[in-house]
């Protein structure tokens, strides 16, 4: 038996996105998201045993939840996997899941605050996302020859999508060339600003049930069909050395993802040309490329050309990253753009995307993380029950 | 040209555990964490050998020459505190470590991979100086 057998997405909901949510704080914006998410799903409050995320408590008594499940826990897909290990244990029936960000970052003389980190050892150096994710970037550039003009086509394949998508914040900012990204001003080389996630404001909300549950629920239900998560230590503390190692493997931290994707393949009992749709999570441009290489969407140092022949755009073999991602949909600060790509990876199963919606995708792969901060997470969920 | 830091940029706040790494930087050394017992080179402060699991690290003079390894040049400051362009790195030392540090002393488009760099050290307070590199230039080169 499937270990997921039993566990249905049944709800999903992002809140309005936007620069600046004038209204909101980050709590305000996790009730909207959480609220949202259960209207959505069309279970009553009564039936949710069990909230997952930053502000699950709050949730809870503000919901009149308990006596309730709670694991304040600011993290993407690994909750979703939470959740569906509570079902699948007959801890919980019925799961929320919520998570969103507003008035994080209001002083734009530096950058976002979560990006900065402040470990003594890399502290001095004047390190931020950007930079800390270069380092890997560079480094394959140097390995296997991948281009700014690679670099540069996967950042406006993924701001196009975003461009015709009206729920995006960058809705209506583009279209963008290439030569458009490379001409941005740059940020920490290779990339240019149009390379990097944006920051913005939002929240967003999941439902999981027992598979009886959701059979009359309004949406049909979409399945977990694998997934787990890895790291290879503390994001910020230390270099982001691709070729640094653990004991267990001979995957270099640049590869990180690699086995957590093998995990969940095999769980799901798929492979990388099982994927129709790849929710591939963006905080810089280079990831993407990074990311088909580690997942066995193509072989190591192809991810450059694979991109470049464009088969990462919505009319290619893999379209990647549909709703805009956070180049261009939205990037709520801590933890809610990683939710978020699993939410499209369920309205794309659904198949209710308004914008960039893969005709007839049966199974989708997210990922959350990056090369830069040593941790990838990969969740696959398909229209069929596993 | 790629220069340090002034003073007024945020600085490390040292714990017991990382307190040599910083004296030896005040004196104009660089130094790295080794096991005693199986010779793993820690790549932060540690108690415990990940390798081995001795309990034996001794802290040891690294010679401060090494391999430019990965680096980004950055012109959007983290903070308005660093003057751009300033170029984090990744240095391979020759004992085969790495640390985090940046380049000095070169113009940007001078950077290539497996560039040879030296230590050299720059006060960013009264309390701490930070190991930079910047091009070796040897008898061959000159």
């Amino acid at each position: 038996m499937h270990p997921f057998h039993d566990v249905a997405i049944v709800g999903v909901h992002n809140t309005a996105q936007a620069r600046r949510l004038e209204s909101h704080d980050n709590e305000s914006i996790n009730l909207e998201g959480a609220l949202g998410a259960i209207a959505d799903a069309g279970v009553p409050l009564s039936e949710i045993d069990a909230v997952i995320g930053e502000f699950a408590q709050e949730l809870v008594l503000a919901l009149r939840l308990g006596p309730c499940i709670r694991l304040p826990w600011r993290l993407g897909i690994p909750l979703v996997l939470e959740a569906a290990d509570l079902i699948a244990s007959g801890r919980a029936n019925v799961v929320l899941v919520a998570a969103g960000g507003a008035a994080l970052y209001r002083e734009r003389s530096a950058v976002a605050p979560w990006t900065r980190p402040s470990h003594e050892l890399v502290v001095g150096y004047g390190l931020f996302t950007a930079a800390e994710f270069a380092l890997m970037a560079r480094r394959h550039m140097l390995m296997h020859g991948t281009t700014p003009e690679q670099l540069a086509t996967v950042a406006a394949t993924i701001r196009n999508n975003g461009h015709v998508n009206p729920e995006a914040v960058y809705h209506g900012r583009g279209p963008f060339t290439p030569a458009d990204i490379l001409d941005s001003r740059m940020v920490a080389d290779p990339f240019h600003l149009l390379d990097c996630a944006m920051t913005s404001e939002g929240g967003c909300g999941l439902v999981l049930a027992r598979a009886d549950r959701a059979r009359d629920l309004p949406h049909d239900p979409v399945w977990v069909l694998g997934g787990t998560s890895e790291s290879y230590g503390p994001a910020y503390q230390v270099a982001p050395v691709w070729d640094m190692r653990g004991g267990r493997s001979d995957v270099p931290a640049g590869y990180v993802g690699r086995t957590a994707a093998q995990h969940s393949f095999r769980t799901a009992g798929l492979g990388p040309a099982d994927v129709d749709v790849a929710e591939l999570y963006d905080p810089f441009s280079f990831e993407i490329i990074r990311q088909l290489e580690a997942f066995g969407f193509c072989s190591d140092g192809e991810g450059g050309p694979f991109v470049e022949e464009g088969h990462i755009g919505p009319e290619g073999r893999l379209p990647v990253t549909t709703d805009g991602g956070t180049m261009a949909f939205s990037h709520p600060g801590i933890n809610a753009q990683q939710l978020q790509r699993v939410i499209r990876a369920v309205q794309q199963m659904r198949g209710e995307c308004a914008t960039g919606q893969v005709e007839g995708a049966e199974v989708a792969l997210c990922s959350n993380g990056g090369s830069g901060a040593l941790f990838t997470d990969v969740l696959l969920v398909g229209r069929e029950r596993p | 040209m790629l220069q340090p830091q002034a003073r007024g940029i945020p600085v490390p706040t040292p714990s017991a555990m990382s307190a040599p790494y910083w004296e030896a930087s005040r004196r104009g050394e660089l130094v790295y964490l080794r096991c005693d017992d199986c010779g793993t080179i820690a790549l932060r402060p540690a108690r415990v050998c990940g390798s081995c699991l001795g309990r034996s690290l001794s802290w040891v003079t690294s010679a401060g020459r090494g391999r430019l390894y990965s680096w980004t040049v950055v012109w959007r400051p983290q903070h308005p505190s660093f003057v751009v362009p300033y170029a984090p790195a990744i240095v391979e030392l020759d004992e085969g470590w790495w640390m985090m540090s940046a380049v000095v002393g070169c113009d940007p488009e001078d950077l290539h991979a497996d560039m040879a760099l030296t230590v050299e050290f720059h006060a960013a307070s009264d309390e701490i100086v930070l190991p930079y590199f910047a091009p070796l230039v040897d008898a061959e080169s000159v």
